[in-house]
């Protein structure tokens, strides 16, 4: 169904030249894949090996461990409620109960309207700001049962500019300008840097650089 | 594309009375601009860093024994020394913060990430190593963001790179990041997920990261807290360091105080120098327990944390104190609960949290994590047995022999076992579902009791 497009691959390719070896650049691959379906296919995680060189059964086996990655269709809003302790002293459960009511649908179970789907979540590190919820991943804090609703209606409304899509994580990504970068070190190499080398009090390593 | 696509008002850190040494900059709602860390002495550090030996680094760290704010408690500068002297290595950063109850490294990464960046300079710089990898958390988006665009400022700037401020050093920091797994905090687990498999635990021994970490190479795994203590440390020096805190425990900590108080926050204290009671109920803390009701329990340090109860209030925060009386300090996570709280209810959810979170490789906490949730769900359901809480016990004891580590209870004229536990897996998640087991049924074995003899009508 859905392999990288033609900027994801060159997107790929410039993450995984960041990690020593290419199989460690899987999870970001994932979450790009994802990005771009708002969820993980099958296609997409082949054409992941093949980018990577590892096996398409190898990709699966990181991607099914993960929580966040999504293997079918979800909604438009992934609704990821805290039940936590802290959240559930403050009313997470209530509030969860609430929402299962208010979108007629259970942990993850998604809308029919294919907008909302509804995740009952551990801690999302808000505990001072219980109970808590997130949105694809964009924090609500303090949140009670009509403030759910005023969310609910302003997502259906498209009032919520701030949030996009499911998959979406940071709209900033890192650039690595191979000019000013010092050259991510590959675990074949052996010796010290040369800057650190030049900087020992014993000279006695010297020998392993020269 | 606007940069910072979207701004999220920041709560949970409260400005206190205290030191602040990694909180200095929370004030500013900009503090994580370039230019606002510029302005305020930011990178200042590296650059009288990268006029020292590396050596003099590596022994001003050890000086000012800064402990490590992920859970353990173990000193960075001694777990540095425990590299041997081979190359490559690399430094991994943990920034997958999700232990139940913790909310302080976040704040850290969107506040003020060229703080964190500059630790992890410094580090790399003491150590001799030129990659880098900064770790978050994959649900933290705004983190990712935030650091994201830090780091492309700094690169920019030539504070991280080749040839970092003109000097022959050079170094790079790249930013990954998880997709959901609380096991990838436990740092083999980690370096694991960075070689891109799935985040079990490695066995140790034999290999420990510092000898054989990723790619199995050396590499030291610091918390996002740990590294962001080091600009201060190194422009201030490790005597004015030790100058906060405790002696065993110098410096500050972070710690997130939530649950039932009129003031849950983030609180940047001084260690060793309040107790909970301080906390608690402290004016310039959280002001008491909400309406005014008796306190019921506490966790001091985190979901994995054996439970407190107002016997454990005077103690105060030092790692070796809370471990003598049966529990830990963890990663600075401080959940209250009044007498309001349901005992067995809190236990389920936390209970439930390691049946999750389990990543399956060890039986004893695959298997017996999911039968305690089912027990405790069926008890909490009205279809308990009178022998599931001895069942429960005996579960506990399969994954972690006990006696377990528990608080005292002198009414009961029962003491205190010291922290840590024993564990039959691989790494501490199973032993940790067992804190709230047997916490709660020592102290309030009665509801668990009433529970199973007179159930109670449940909403669906």
């Amino acid at each position: 169904m859905s392999r990288l497009s033609p900027d994801n691959v060159l997107l790929a390719k410039e993450i995984i030249g960041r990690y020593p070896r290419p199989k460690s650049a899987l999870i970001p691959l994932l979450h790009l894949a994802q990005e771009q379906a708002g969820y993980v296919s099958n296609d997409a995680m082949e054409h992941i090996a093949e980018l990577t060189g590892v096996t398409p059964a190898e990709v699966l086996g990181t991607c099914s461990f993960y929580e966040m990655f999504k293997r079918e269709q979800v909604g438009k809003y992934m609704v990821n409620i805290c039940t936590n302790i802290s959240c559930q002293l403050n009313g997470g459960e209530e509030l969860l109960h609430h929402a299962e009511e208010t979108l007629g649908i259970r942990p993850g179970g998604t809308t029919d309207d294919g907008m909302f789907t509804l995740e009952d979540v551990e801690c999302i590190a808000a505990c001072t700001e219980a109970p808590c919820l997130q949105v694809n991943y964009r924090y609500e804090y303090r949140i009670d049962n009509d403030g759910f609703d005023k969310l609910i209606d302003d997502l259906r409304n498209g009032n919520r500019y701030d949030i996009p899509h499911h998959g979406t994580l940071a709209r900033i990504r890192q650039h690595l300008d191979p000019e000013r970068a010092a050259g991510i070190e590959s675990p074949e190499v052996t010796g010290k840097p040369q800057w650190f080398a030049d900087r020992e009090p014993a000279p006695e390593s010297e020998k392993e650089t020269a | 594309m606007a940069t910072n696509a979207y701004v999220e008002h920041a709560p949970g850190y409260v400005d206190n009375v205290g030191p602040k040494v990694v909180t200095s900059r929370f004030g500013d709602p900009e503090s994580y601009k370039l230019e606002r860390s510029e302005a305020t002495g930011g990178y200042g550090a590296l650059r009288a860093v990268l006029q020292m030996k590396p050596d003099e680094v590596h022994g001003q760290v050890r000086d000012a024994v800064l402990l490590g704010r992920g859970g353990a408690g173990f000193p960075a500068g001694v777990k540095w020394g425990f590299m041997p002297p081979v190359w490559p290595r690399y430094l991994v950063v943990n920034g997958d913060e999700s232990e139940p109850g913790t909310y302080k490294d976040r704040l850290l990464m969107e506040r003020d990430p060229h703080q964190l960046i500059e630790g992890c300079l410094i580090t790399c710089y003491a150590l001799g190593l030129n990659t880098c990898f900064l770790y978050v958390r994959g649900e933290m988006a705004l983190a990712q963001e935030r650091i994201a665009e830090a780091l492309n400022d700094a690169y920019e700037a030539g504070y991280v790179g080749r040839n970092i401020m003109g000097t022959d050093v050079s170094i790079d920091v790249v930013l990954t990041w998880g997709a959901g797994a609380y096991i990838v905090g436990e740092e083999t687990a980690l370096i694991e997920s960075l070689e891109g498999n799935r985040g079990m635990p490695r066995l140790k021994p034999p290999f420990f990261p510092a000898a054989k970490g990723l790619y199995m190479k050396p590499t030291i795994v610091n918390n996002v807290e740990t590294l962001a203590n080091l600009p201060w440390i190194m422009l201030n020096g490790p005597e004015a360091y030790k100058q906060f805190g405790s002696e065993k425990s110098p410096g500050t900590r972070m710690l997130a105080i939530s649950g039932h108080v009129k003031r849950p926050g983030v609180y940047e204290v001084e260690q060793g120098k309040v107790t909970f009671r301080d906390l608690f109920y402290g004016d310039n803390y959280c002001q008491g327990i909400r309406d005014d009701n008796d306190l019921k329990m506490f966790i001091p340090g985190g979901g994995s944390a054996p439970w407190f109860f107002e016997d454990q209030l005077d103690l105060p925060l030092e790692a070796a104190d809370v471990g003598a009386a049966g529990s830990m300090l963890g990663s600075g996570a401080i959940v209250v609960m009044d007498e309001t709280t349901d005992a067995v209810r809190a236990c389920l959810r936390v209970v439930r949290f390691f049946a999750r979170e389990s990543c399956g490789k060890c039986t004893p906490c695959r298997e017996g994590t999911t039968w305690e949730e089912k027990i405790l769900q069926r008890i909490l359901d009205g279809h308990g047995r009178p022998e599931d809480i001895d069942l429960l016990l005996d579960i506990g004891s399969q994954i972690s022999p006990g006696p377990y580590p528990v608080a005292a209870f002198e009414a009961a004229g029962e003491t205190a076992v010291p922290f840590p536990p024993k564990q039959t897996t691989i790494c501490p998640l199973g032993p940790s579902s067992v804190a709230p087991i047997t916490s709660a049924i020592r102290r309030f074995r009665d509801e668990f009791e009433a529970k199973i003899q007179a159930p109670e009508e449940v909403p669906a």
